[in-house]
């Protein structure tokens, strides 16, 4: 047992630490998806597939972050093995997929549904090879591991009043906790920096940081404008604004509270983008959730807190997400859907350092194999960000 | 007497933690006031006067200007508070050659 807060975990070949143990059935493109959900379903709850809508008609950059994101899947730390399921005349290349598993130590397979000669052999051989992998991952244990070796994905959806009054203060104790252990922190959703990046910009640990997350905000900002529309609408959204929220600005400065207080921002990176610092990321993603815990987990996060005023229900495939809330309506209209709840921020004066504790051993209890409501759901959202029509 | 939070020292609006009917008395940490109009919970209401155009405050920071005079003890929202970020729409209007048309 390594000394301070620890949690069982599974240490990979590749010095990188687990927490959930799948296999991993990675569609190279939209054609062999339903193939792909196939075979993972045969070994539910270990199959995780990763249905998406690309994979073929992108050129540039919306092709390179699809493989990115497809690769950063296939070695990631909560994966202990790989089944691709190829179409065959695709763009996205099997093979890379398959090497950047193996790369990261984990074995890997490829079944071309053209190749083995249609949907109904591609499946029965594909859930062949996942019962042998499914098998062998019962073998590898769990051992002790450091909270240090966490990146923690912090993010918020379906806000109210109550997100940055409560859920996503308390969210940002967590933040500063694992920070102060050496642990890494995730933050995305770059429209919703804006109006507060003046207090990010402000804790930089280099003025390069500063100014890439300035510069990458104005970017967003640029993007929106350019349609020539008011970003109200959709920031804060109509929900959000029904909840209390005014201006993108408001739900800005509660959003940021999940970046903790006082954790210096150390990296701004892109899309599902390594995170290699530890304290805390910046990562460009959209304000989309499913697409921007989609890049986060891509980046290496094992573990989401999610927080929600209004009640939301996302997972992702192969990272538990844990959803808290503040408002206690929520807590009791959408309970089977809520993790924790730190209403008791608002209603019976429950200090943020005590829901921040409260939250800690969630994260722990979760990291060493206690199902999220979201996984216990079969919650597996699964999108990847684009920018470029398709071809 | 209905509880309403101020986050920061700083701020003009106090957040309504339940509902509050106009003439309803609330209590904003140091400060006591008497709501004009119905205030939604979870929504704002002003500490203040606050003159057209000037910031709205919370959290310590602005998040937004008052699009028109906005008095103590008032619903603060969208109808009254402009956001100052993302607003395409008006860089459409500047841009626009519809908007100036000569002659007028």
């Amino acid at each position: 047992m390594t000394p301070g807060p620890a949690f069982l975990g599974y240490a990979r070949a590749d010095g990188k630490v687990g927490i959930r143990n799948h296999v991993l059935v990675v569609p190279t493109v939209i054609c062999a998806a339903v193939v792909a959900e196939r075979v993972a379903a045969a070994i539910a709850p270990v199959g995780a597939a990763l249905p998406h809508l690309a994979g073929c008609g992108q050129i540039g950059p919306d092709l390179t972050v699809t493989h990115d994101t497809l690769a950063a899947y296939a070695r990631h730390p909560n994966v202990g093995a790989v089944i691709v399921v190829a179409l065959g005349c695709e763009q996205v290349v099997a093979q890379q997929i398959a090497d950047a598993a193996r790369q990261a130590g984990r074995p890997a397979h490829i079944v071309s549904i053209q190749a083995e000669g249609g949907t109904l052999r591609a499946t029965a051989r594909g859930i062949e090879i996942a019962r042998e992998l499914a098998a062998s991952m019962d073998r590898i244990e769990r051992s002790w591991c450091p909270a240090s070796s966490l990146v923690l994905s912090v993010k918020c959806g379906g806000s109210d009043y109550t997100s940055g009054l409560a859920s996503n203060p308390a969210v940002g104790r967590l933040a500063d906790t694992l920070v102060d252990l050496g642990g890494a922190v995730v933050l995305g959703e770059i429209a919703e920096i804006m109006g507060a990046e003046h207090l990010l910009a402000a804790r930089a640990s280099t003025p390069a940081a500063g100014a890439q997350l300035l510069r990458v905000v104005s970017r967003v900002e640029a993007e929106a404008m350019a349609l020539g529309v008011d970003i109200r609408g959709t920031q804060p959204s109509p929900g959000n604004i029904r909840g209390g929220l005014t201006t993108i600005e408001e739900k800005s400065l509660g959003a940021t509270h999940k970046a903790g207080e006082r954790a210096r921002l150390e990296d701004v990176v892109g899309y599902a983008a390594p995170i290699t610092k530890r304290g805390l990321t910046v990562m460009d993603t959209p304000g989309l959730d499913v697409e921007s815990v989609t890049g986060m987990v891509g980046g290496g996060a094992q573990i989401v807190v999610f927080t929600t005023g209004l009640g939301t229900p996302t997972g992702n495939p192969i990272a538990p997400v844990i959803k808290v809330t503040g408002n206690a309506r929520t807590a009791q209209t959408m309970a089977d859907n809520i993790d924790v709840d730190v209403s008791g921020i608002l209603t019976a004066g429950e200090p943020f350092d005590a829901a921040g504790r409260r939250l800690f051993g969630e994260v722990l209890e979760v990291a060493s194999g206690r199902p999220t409501a979201a996984e216990r759901l079969g919650h597996r959202e699964f999108a990847i960000h684009r920018r470029n029509p398709t071809i | 007497v209905i509880a309403a939070i101020v986050v920061n020292s700083g701020d003009n609006v106090a957040t309504a933690l339940e509902s509050i009917d106009a003439g309803q008395t609330v209590d904003a940490g140091a400060v006591r006031l008497t709501a004009v109009d119905a205030i939604p919970r979870g929504h704002k209401i002003a500490l203040c006067d606050i003159a057209a155009g000037a910031a709205v405050v919370k959290y310590g920071s602005p998040i937004g200007t008052a699009s028109s005079p906005i008095a103590a003890g008032t619903h603060v929202h969208t109808h009254n508070v402009a956001s100052a970020r993302g607003r395409g729409d008006l860089q459409a209007v500047r841009r626009s050659p519809d908007v100036n048309p000569q002659g007028m």
